[in-house]
């Protein structure tokens, strides 16, 4: 159910990703100053933001909120605030109502380190006890609370408004996606388990659900499952969590080894000028850009003989699999062949950015020939294709903006979408996994089957909000549709 | 020819459940009420099943009785038979259900109404509502012509607007049992821009009992002991020498008789147009829509103690004659069964229930009232509770005083308003369980001590009443609080009586309230290890059970209602110009035009209002208080 949502306290990444990597978690409402100081240690360990003045900047660290029944066992060693949990060194604001953009007790942690910092901050104050806020919440308060004037108001209406339509259109593109259609079949199951439960108590002369008590109890152990399950590849987005995965693909010596070692900084793969050297499957995880990069080598793929080069092709086939991104390098000294056409029939289902390794010799293939090729092989005409070169060291500044508009939607700003909703449907689907606990725990003790549906009902309404459901009246549709009810 | 011209406080149009719930709240607050009825033989007659109660019916009803209403006290003098339905589940299904004798039922509520002082029973069909410039109510026109100045009108008209019966090929544009249909009203209330509606429900055939063969069926008796549903009558009274239902089912050759006659059904055929429950389809119905079941109970259930007329439960159907005849007499022990009265399918006019606020009171005509079938609900009980609760406010009303509210969290009364005026129905509406969120908190036995007070403030319980209410809710408050505390060792007396309760005996010691929570155990079952336990009333002794056993889960909705009434609370005003807030969408704009809803959380249940519409409400809300806040 909808519930005015005012007076709590709400986070959220409040500034957009940047080349320096610099985030800023905003937490504004009446417990924002308690909420920091549970996740927040001054050097000496010793200082509270509660007792520090209004409108201060302190220096510190980031650590884990203590866990259930652990009181500072986190083990922070004395000043330097190293430690195993430690996340992030940041920059704490603290800014106390009602001067502050929402007129509330505002907090910001400003951190260095890139995404996966900046995510992990948040968590850790979700954690701590704040909620996700939703999209243009905070000035929806700073308008609520008298900060910001009517025609600012009115800009906000349409933000709000705006933000919902991309919602919309977030839950459209992801009709296919596997959180969705996963979601929808759980809650399709809980539906009709909530329907049955409630048409026997509704006619408990003509149904009865005794019989079906034991199949019931195994499928709420399913779903809970089936959650967990998700709830760990939804973790704030495997992408920014794990980081996006890159096979470099390509024929042999197409430049593959050192396209790796100018990302990677340093020479770590063997680069040589005998075709095939690169017989194995090489993994780095690097971060560029604010985005965290799991880089795979590949072996350069070409049918052969030679025994190992043939296992290591096989790896290359699998990374390219796995991957969520294929860097197809081609080499603009030689010319295009069917090898090239076989490996673009391999990538065909996958993101896709053409790395056009520039020759210092002489050019035998250009940017028109590739992109006439890639079109010929299906792949649309819209796939970047880049200029590199691995010697010269340049290309690679359009290689991370390709990388960025390929995944975070390069016309919308990285936080909003991509972290903030992923941190919501994180909250939601942690919301309903606790609402089958307890439903489990009601099994457990042996309540009767009334007390199920109140709990498998707010768990269906909790994934109802991940798909943009209105739940309404669709239990009791479900009744009637499912169930012959009635004398 | 001199017109008859007469004043009066209240005008109450129709004497079912809700008219007579409405007429009788008016008068003994003191209002000059009069009843219309096309027929005073007929008051508070039951023309479908023989039942007050059922699952969520029954809570229903108790909550009537908390109110003052007369629903319970009528029914625990004239039933036949009692139930508690789901007496195995947890306190919040638990539903009383009884038989009730038809005749004996009508012929208590009507001496009721006649007994009562400032009610007058007129036996007439109103055609006409009168109303002045402004569009407030002022009084209504009888078919003879006689006009009633009035302060307010309720109406309950039930199924009788341009009401027709259908059975089969024989149309009867009567109401239900033959009675008159009441013609007029329909088009007087079109003409001041009320928007009709047409739904239609149906009733099995009435048999012979003596042509019944019952030792082919399985008999179904009462509870014993019978619990009452007044909370004002003793449990003495109403232990009754209880009648039987029986119960058998439809066979292959039913299902047959029905599939081989379909294109003779008016529903299958179009010659029905209202839209039917869902909850309560006919034989046909179930038949097509649950093709892979080969049998469906049927209940044979007695009508009164007076007659031999039999209920055919289960079986309602609009067949024509010849195939009832034929599709009865294939159920086990109605082979040779006469029908006395034929099933048939009734469609009538209704309104829209959006059209009302929040105390069933028109918001185009103010002074007017509407309650029960004609707002788009089914049953008996949820017409008396509007009935009743139209019937309160609107005497609060001119009597210059606040109205009753009753929230989604505190009453099934509560749902049931809020549910007919904020949500599109497509089907007459009955209540469930399930549509109550706080259904834990909602209980049947607790009616009481959620509604006593309202009742009370609203001036229909007597003192001595709500002494006695008080009373009880301080015996329970005490217990409660002396269980919490006392503690159990784990000596032999002890763990005797948790092995006879099948129970794990206690390894330290536990207090009486753990152990109470324990699925095997109760209050009840460990008073022997609970020396110091006060002697309290049973039904004082249940309510400890229960706040108890569920403490948990009762607390945790106590959360949610805490939540919930936050935005119950930010009022939407009445006098809002939808048109005039910004970036609303479309159809969330038409949604809120239509419902008017009166709280930010009614808005929320309408359908097709999503959370960003709401968002941007409360900010205009915003704007608008401080708006008025500067001018003021």
């Amino acid at each position: 159910m909808w519930k005015i949502e005012d007076t709590d306290t709400i986070a959220a990444i409040s500034t957009a990703v940047s080349e320096s990597g610099i985030g800023v978690i905003r937490i504004s409402g009446p417990d924002a100053v308690e909420i920091a100081d549970r996740v927040y240690r001054s050097p000496g360990g010793k200082k509270r933001l509660a007792e520090v003045d209004t409108h201060t900047i302190h220096y510190g660290f980031i650590v884990e909120p203590e866990g259930d029944g652990n009181p500072l066992q986190s083990g922070i060693s004395g000043a330097s605030g190293k430690s195993a949990d430690v996340i992030d060194e940041v920059l704490v604001s603290v800014m106390r109502a009602p001067r502050t953009y929402t007129a509330e007790d505002v907090v910001e942690i400003s951190c260095h380190g890139g995404v996966l910092a900046v995510t992990r901050v948040l968590d850790a104050v979700l954690k701590a006890g704040a909620r996700a806020a939703q999209p243009g919440e905070f000035t929806k308060r700073a308008y609520l609370n008298g900060r910001i004037d009517l025609t600012e108001a009115e800009a906000v209406m349409d933000v709000i408004e705006s933000k919902n339509r991309f919602a919309l259109q977030n839950a459209v593109s992801q009709v296919q996606g596997t959180l969705y259609r996963k979601i929808e079949e759980v809650r399709k199951e809980m539906l009709y388990q909530s329907a049955h439960i409630e048409a026997c108590l509704d006619d408990p002369e003509a149904l009865s659900y005794e019989a079906y008590l034991p199949e019931f109890s195994s499928e709420v152990q399913q779903w809970t499952k089936e959650l967990s399950a998700l709830l760990a590849t939804a973790d704030s987005g495997r992408l920014i969590q794990e980081g996006i995965k890159a096979a470099i693909v390509g024929k042999p010596n197409a430049g593959k080894s050192s396209l790796m070692n100018l990302l990677l900084g340093e020479d770590r793969a063997i680069v040589t000028p005998v075709a095939g050297t690169t017989r194995d499957v090489l993994t780095e995880t690097i971060t560029v850009g604010g985005m965290t990069l799991v880089v795979t080598d590949t072996a350069g793929i070409r049918e052969t003989d030679d025994l190992v080069e043939k296992i290591g092709v096989q790896r290359a086939k699998g990374a390219i699999e796995r991957a969520d991104l294929v860097l197809y390098l081609i080499d603009s000294s030689t010319c295009i062949d069917i090898e090239d056409r076989e490996i673009l029939n391999l990538i065909q289902e996958k993101k896709i950015i053409i790395l056009q390794n520039k020759s210092d010799l002489h050019t035998l293939t250009d940017e028109q020939q590739i992109r006439r090729m890639a079109s010929e092989a299906g792949l649309g005409d819209d796939i970047p294709v880049i200029p590199f070169s691995a010697t010269e060291k340049t290309g690679l500044d359009e290689l991370i903006s390709a990388i960025r508009t390929l995944f975070f939607d390069g016309k919308l700003s990285f936080n909003d979408e991509i972290v903030i909703t992923n941190a919501r449907h994180k909250e939601l689907l942690k919301r309903a996994l606790e609402s089958l606990r307890q439903l489990s725990k009601s099994i457990e003790s042996q309540m009767p089957e009334d007390f199920y549906t109140i709990d498998l009902m707010s768990a269906y309404e909790a994934l109802g909000e991940i798909t943009g459901q209105e739940a309404g009246e669709d239990l009791v549709n479900e009744i009637f549709s499912r169930f012959c009810m009635g004398k | 020819m001199a017109r008859v011209e007469e004043w009066t406080d209240v005008i109450v149009v129709g004497a079912g459940h809700a008219g007579c719930e409405a007429a009788l709240s008016c008068a003994r607050l003191g209002l000059s009420t009069v009843i219309f009825t096309v027929s005073a033989d007929s008051i508070a007659m039951m023309p479908c099943n023989p039942h007050i109660g059922g699952s969520s019916k029954g809570h229903l009803v108790r909550e009537i009785d908390a109110l003052g209403g007369e629903m319970g006290k009528c029914i625990d003098h004239t039933f036949l038979q009692s139930k508690m339905l789901n007496r195995s589940k947890g306190p919040a299904v638990h539903s009383l259900r009884a038989q009730a004798d038809k005749d004996a039922y009508s012929m208590r509520m009507r001496q009721t109404l006649q007994n009562q002082e400032h009610l007058t029973i007129r036996q007439m069909e109103v055609d006409e509502i009168l109303t002045d410039a402004s569009g407030k109510l002022t009084g209504v026109k009888t078919d003879s012509g006689a006009i009633w100045h009035c302060k307010a009108a309720i109406l309950c008209t039930g199924t009788y607007l341009n009401a027709r019966c259908i059975c089969g090929d024989m149309v009867t544009y009567t109401g239900p049992n033959g009675l008159q249909s009441a013609t007029h009203l329909t088009d007087s209330l079109m003409r001041h821009g009320i928007g009709m509606k047409r739904f239609k429900t149906g009733t099995p055939c009435r048999m012979d009992g003596k042509t019944i063969d019952y030792s082919k069926m399985i008999p179904q008796t009462g509870d014993v002991p019978v619990v009452p549903f007044s909370f004002e009558t003793d449990p003495k009274d109403v232990q009754i020498d209880q009648a039987v239902v029986w119960l058998t089912h439809t066979t292959e050759e039913t299902h047959d008789i029905i599939r081989r006659n379909l294109d003779r059904s008016p529903l299958y055929s179009g010659k029905i147009s209202g839209v039917g429950p869902r909850y309560c389809p006919s034989i046909e119905d179930k038949v097509v829509r649950f093709a892979e079941r080969k049998s469906h109970q049927v209940f044979v259930e007695p009508q009164g103690r007076n007659t031999n007329e039999m209920y055919i439960d289960g079986m309602s159907s609009s067949m024509p004659e010849d195939v009832q005849i034929e599709m009865y007499r294939s159920v086990p022990g109605l082979e040779h069964a006469n029908i006395v009265r034929n099933a048939y399918a009734i469609e009538y006019d209704c309104i829209d229930a959006r059209q009302l606020n929040r105390t069933l009171e028109f918001r185009a005509i103010p002074g007017l009232y509407a309650a029960g079938q004609m707002n788009g609900s089914s049953g008996y009980e949820e017409a008396a509770a509007q009935g009743l609760y139209a019937g309160i406010n609107a005497a609060l009303k001119i009597m210059g005083k606040a109205s009753l509210l009753i929230e989604r969290s505190e009453g099934y009364i509560g749902v049931l308003v809020d549910d007919l005026i904020t949500k599109e129905s497509t089907e007459p509406y009955r209540m469930m369980t399930s549509r109550a969120e706080y259904r834990l908190l909602l209980r049947q036995d607790n009616a009481d001590l959620r509604l006593t007070e309202k009742g009370f403030q609203a001036g229909l319980i007597s003192e001595e009443r709500y002494q006695s209410f008080l009373k009880k809710k301080g015996q329970i408050e005490e217990e409660t609080a002396r269980v919490r505390h006392v503690m159990i060792g784990a000596c032999e007396k002890v763990q005797d009586c948790l092995k006879r309760c099948g129970s794990d005996p206690l390894s330290t010691s536990a207090s009486l309230a753990e152990l109470i929570r324990r699925p095997e155990l109760d209050y009840f079952c460990l008073s022997e290890i609970d020396p110091n336990r006060p002697d309290l009333p049973v039904q004082v002794q249940e309510e400890v059970n229960i706040e108890i056993k569920y403490e948990g889960y009762i607390r945790r909705q106590e959360k949610q209602v805490a939540q919930f009434e936050k935005a119950e609370r930010t009022l939407i005003p009445d006098e809002l110009d939808y048109a005039q807030v910004p970036s609303l969408r479309t159809e969330a704009r038409q949604k809120l035009m239509k419902v008017r809803p009166s709280s930010i959380g009614q808005a929320s249940r309408i359908m097709g209002v999503n959370p960003a519409d709401l968002s941007v409400l409360l900010i205009y809300l915003k704007k608008m208080r401080g708006e008025r806040n500067s001018e003021g």
